[in-house]
């Protein structure tokens, strides 16, 4: 079953655009981070698609070597990866971010511009 | 319009519908649910993809491991929804005209490009099989994944130092 590949594109954008959306018009600092979460995941849906697709261009030119667009793949591996370093790092400054405050409001992180 | 295409429209409209609701929820916990349904469609997507590992390492990873440390912390923290901090109107109007003057121009900038040709093969392809992955991961990237680890132990580290109390 062939599917084009803009569909894929497309999705991808609207969950990026969706993720976006969320860290501009949110304030609590967990929802901002959940929509990071969600653009990333938007990223490696469409790392996926592309490595099927290159996988699928290559094989249909008669390429023997069956590994071609595994890379594409492995980007989310390692996506993965850090995107659970930063969410152990990130929660961790979240919850000392509550603890001196009482609250996960990002407005009260504002310190910097005065 | 064969089952593959229904499954592709299904997980689609239930992926962006629940994202939406991640956004949208006042309460911090439904927010958290909602993400997991959508960390569950697009492991859908992968599968329909035949990137199979992936797919697992997606539930796992994200929506088990991920999604329950935010549980956590939420939980933690004993947030409810009438201290939920909220933006004025109007800066939330501007985040998403914003967001959407993002989307209208990805998505006319991409909707001519080369790639209008390409198609995915769904339900095909042996690449996303953890035999062919682990060949790639431990000749061509033995050396990022080895750093991986490193990056694991400085985050753990990390976590361990910010979060203890002072």
């Amino acid at each position: 079953m062939d599917m084009p590949v803009n569909y894929y594109i497309f999705l991808g954008i609207v969950l990026f655009c969706i993720g976006v959306i969320g860290v501009l018009t949110r304030r609590n600092a967990i929802i901002i981070f959940m929509s990071i979460e969600l653009m990333l995941n938007a990223v490696n849906l469409l790392l996926v698609a592309f490595s099927q697709a290159r996988h699928a261009l290559a094989t249909a030119h008669g390429a023997d070597n069956t590994l071609v667009g595994a890379d594409g793949q492995l980007f989310v591996f390692f996506i993965m990866v850090v995107a659970a370093a930063e969410v152990s790092v990130g929660l961790a400054i979240i919850v000392m971010m509550y603890r001196n405050t009482h609250s996960v409001d990002v407005n009260f992180l504002n310190r910097l511009k005065h | 319009m064969t089952v593959t295409q229904i499954l592709f429209w299904f997980l689609s409209i239930l992926t962006i519908f629940s994202a939406l609701m991640v956004i949208t929820r006042r309460n911090p916990v439904y927010s958290v649910l909602w993400l997991i349904i959508t960390f569950v469609c697009i492991s859908g997507h992968y599968i329909l993809l035949n990137a199979q590992f992936l797919a697992i390492v997606n539930i796992i990873v994200y929506a088990g491991a991920i999604m329950v440390l935010f549980l956590f912390v939420i939980m933690l923290m004993n947030l409810n929804s009438d201290a939920e901090p909220q933006k004025n109107k109007w800066m939330q109007l501007a985040g998403v005209v914003a967001g959407g003057c993002l989307l209208l121009t990805m998505v006319a900038a991409l909707k001519s490009a080369s790639t209008a040709n390409d198609t995915v093969t769904l339900g095909s392809g042996s690449i996303g099989l953890i035999q062919n992955l682990g060949q790639v991961l431990f000749k061509q990237y033995v050396l990022p994944f080895e750093i991986s680890s490193v990056l694991f132990l400085s985050a753990m580290v990390g976590a361990v130092v910010i979060g203890k109390k002072n």
